[in-house]
């Protein structure tokens, strides 16, 4: 029996007992049997707690077999599983509904647990990023058990073909053009995003017409929904010879696999972040503080650089932390773009690579899952996850410890 | 004393002021011109995929075509029909005894380099080659006609033939995943965040972490879910459901971020109208503040859908980018999904693909905004002041 018939047949068994378990409990709830007592809560109710008695021994014996099956431990036989989850059904429903009197506080104990499920929906969210970090840790682990960590950070050269079968692997995971490729493109991708997302900041909220803004916003987000598969696309089919040609228009040589062509289409993509959350921090600035500034005979640019922008400051300086840490951990444009060369320079125009570039290039090849290539992305990937974790800290601390209250 | 006004210093600083309001709405406009210029090359670059080359030929059915295709038509033009039509007349025949000895004339699938020179795009095709099909074209017996191919064909390795229908009903496949596992997920976090935390250590720690997964970079999600979903819990590689799982753990923050603005809205007045009226916390919350604050949170849905859709990076780390022909039977099947399609075309050396990659990416798009302009037109529509 294959999985999916196990679930059909489940569903086939659990559901009708469910059904029959509500209405059994809401039937009782109208039996002569308790004529002239009050019950505490609603028949409705009732119902609801003869499901949850129904379903929840099937439910955690699905659980442990789960669990069983995961470790290795038991194989479970699909067969046995379904029928012992059946009977724990139906022997659910007949003391659930059995137990339906009067003084039974269905109510309450059918919230209570609604609330605790709740409350473990909220913690999926603190197991994923428990998962993230000891999933990245432990396979980086295994990384650095084959390679030296200090020649991981300080080596220059990058060149994991060399580690195939048997060679040796020190010297070829030195990760430090890396980090310089993907400085290099997030600096690149500020330097564009940052002006332009800042004065469109400015422009939606201190100077457009409500008109103006209706339109600008919502193109803006457009940019910000665009997939970054598309942008990767545009930035090696058509910025790469764009940006050769005005190279070469200046006289310089710039390879088809530049790190400036996916820097300035990263730019692009991050404009609207940036934009979007200056924009929330500067409207928010409150207005009697341009209007000081206006009434004392400042021009309009004037109070907006030395009255509103030094106000919205930390929510400003907490966007661009959120943009570099986007910028940093965004693939895909770099995937297509940027090329695959490990290269330590300070030219732009050059080829370079970056540190999710390794990750998806570690992954597609085709080592087995166990080499040190595949395993050097789990440690690229931890220092990835070290670094965007710094920096989103960071950003909320600079917006809780800087945030100014007006009242 | 007078005040003697310097005009020089005025005249300045007016054109100071003038110029940064020109800055601001430049860096509009441009940001604007972008998105322009971007869409503009896009589509033009699409266009032409949405065409595609027919030649009208004589095939003529016989014992040798049994072994190979090509024997049933013309030799100079069976180099310019495609392959994938030639190795279809075998199975033709096979099932169809009756055809051998027979001939027809009929519109058939031209290959690519064909495709590219009626075009006028470059190509591969010999001078003889170009001449029969100008020939050809003359006496009416080659045209473009609308590319139905592509959107009911799957993977191809040949460019006349590749379509996005697989890649389609994959990306169907992940996202309806991905929204049955975060949807409710997102919606219960929130609802348990905003009604009935307390206010302790861990519910900050919740909070801040939420904000912190809302951060990290989606590469990453695709590490975790090739070493929980595969390695540990065994779940197939390239399936759409190990997609579908990453996808959700991702589109979470999102989903419970909006949930939980959408629920913060709503007045209390209307929470303690339903209390002083005897309901219970949860009853409140069942009938007051979800069917209120419904149209919110369905608008945060499709916005975080709308991203998950076109999510590339993760999928690539748990095996979505093999080539997968065709579409998936199951969600434990491999599959593949739109964005992974766009990216093996883009990396494909032929040139018959760049336009394939770009009508792929219209598709795309045409999804993406169909998407956040429901969501857009649905946060206007329910829009209420209290």
């Amino acid at each position: 029996m294959t999985t999916g018939t196990v679930l059909l047949y489940l569903f086939c068994g659990l559901v009708p007992l469910s059904v029959v378990a509500y209405f059994l409990a809401t039937k009782r709830t109208y039996s002569v049997k308790f004529e002239g007592e009050t019950f505490h809560s609603t028949p409705g109710s009732y119902g609801w707690y003869a499901i949850v008695c129904t379903l929840s021994p099937a439910l955690l014996a699905s659980f442990v077999a789960a669990v069983l099956q995961l470790t290795g431990l038991v194989e479970v036989p699909a067969t046995a599983l379904l029928a012992v989850i059946l009977t724990l059904a139906a022997a659910g429903l007949w003391l659930g509904v059995l137990t339906v009197k009067p003084s039974l506080k269905a109510r309450s104990l059918v919230e209570g647990l609604i609330v605790k499920m709740l409350f473990v929906a909220s913690l999926v969210s603190i197991f994923t990023t428990i998962g993230i970090v000891l999933s990245v840790t432990f396979e980086a682990m295994k990384f650095f058990d084959v390679v030296n960590i200090w020649d991981f950070v300080t080596g220059t050269t990058w060149n994991p073909d060399e580690a195939v079968a048997g060679r040796d692997v020190q010297g070829v995971f030195g990760s430090i053009p890396l980090f310089a490729g993907t400085f290099m493109i997030t600096a690149i991708a500020m330097v564009v995003a940052v002006p332009i997302g800042l004065f469109s900041a400015i422009c939606m909220s201190e100077y457009a017409s409500p008109a103006f803004r209706k339109v600008a916003k919502p193109a803006l987000e457009i940019l910000a929904g665009i997939p970054t598969v598309v942008y990767g696309f545009f930035a090696a089919i058509t910025v790469s010879p764009l940006v050769v040609h005005a190279a070469e228009y200046f006289g310089l040589q710039a390879d088809y696999t530049n790190a400036l062509s996916p820097g300035l289409v990263m730019g692009v993509m991050i404009i609207p972040l940036i934009s979007s959350l200056s924009d929330d921090v500067i409207s928010s600035v409150p207005n009697s503080l341009r209007e000081g500034s206006l009434a004392m005979g400042a021009y309009r640019s004037e109070s907006i650089k030395s009255v509103v922008l030094p106000a919205a400051l930390p929510g400003i300086v907490s966007a661009f932390l959120l943009a570099v840490s986007r910028a940093v951990g965004e693939t895909m444009i770099v995937v297509m773009a940027a090329g695959l060369r490990a290269n330590l320079t300070w030219n732009p125009l050059e080829g370079m690579t970056t540190v999710t570039v390794r990750i998806v290039d570690a992954f597609t090849g085709d080592q087995a899952f166990d080499s040190p290539e595949t395993l050097s992305a789990f440690g690229l990937g931890l220092v990835l996850l070290v670094v965007t974790l710094l920096l989103n800290i960071l950003s909320l601390v600079v917006i809780r410890r800087f945030r100014q209250q007006y009242e | 004393m007078s005040f003697t006004p310097d005009h020089k210093h005025l005249k300045r600083r007016a054109n100071r002021d003038r110029r940064f309001r020109i800055y601001s709405y430049s860096a509009i406009m441009l940001a604007g011109a972008f998105l322009v210029f971007f869409f503009a090359d896009i589509v033009s670059t699409a266009w032409s995929a949405f065409e595609q080359a027919e030649l009208r030929v004589e095939v003529s059915y016989n014992e040798e075509a049994l072994e190979m295709g090509d024997y049933a038509l013309d030799e100079d033009v069976s180099y310019l029909v495609s392959r994938g039509f030639t190795r279809l007349i075998p199975n033709m025949i096979r099932k169809d005894r009756q055809l051998i000895g027979t001939s027809e004339e009929k519109w058939v699938l031209a290959d690519s380099e064909v495709d590219q020179y009626l075009k006028g795009k470059p190509n591969r095709l010999h001078k003889n080659e170009r001449k029969l099909v100008d020939k050809m074209r003359a006496e009416g017996r080659a045209r473009l006609a609308f590319n139905t191919g592509f959107f009911i064909n799957g993977d191809s390795k040949l460019p006349e033939m590749a379509g996005i229908a697989a890649a389609a009903v994959g990306s169907f496949y992940v996202l309806l995943i991905t929204l049955a596992f975060s949807f409710p997920l997102g919606v219960a976090t929130a609802i348990y965040l905003e009604e009935f935390a307390p206010d302790n250590r861990l519910m900050q720690i919740i909070e801040v972490n939420i904000n912190n997964l809302a951060a990290i970079p989606s590469i990453l999600f695709g590490l975790l879910g090739l070493s929980i979903f595969i390695n540990f819990m065994g779940v197939p590689r390239s399936s759409a459901l190990v997609g579908g799982l990453t996808l959700s753990l991702m589109t979470l923050p999102v989903i419970i971020i909006s949930t939980r603005a959408a629920i913060l809205a709503i007045p209390d007045s209307i929470r303690e109208g339903a209390l002083a009226l005897g309901a219970t916390r949860w009853q409140m919350v069942m009938t007051n503040v979800l069917p209120l604050s419904l149209p919110g949170i369905l608008t945060g849905t499709i916005i975080g859908l709308a991203r998950a859709i076109g999510e590339t990076a993760p999928l690539m780390i748990v095996g979505m980018m093999a080539y997968i022909p065709e579409a998936p039977e199951g969600v434990v099947s491999a599959t593949t999904v739109l964005p992974a399609q766009i990216y093996t075309w883009s990396s494909d050396s032929m040139r018959a693909f760049t336009e394939r990659t770009s009508a792929g990416i219209i598709v795309l798009l045409a999804v993406m905004l169909l998407m956040n302009g429901v969501a857009i037109y649905m946060r206007n529509k329910y829009e209420t002041k209290w």
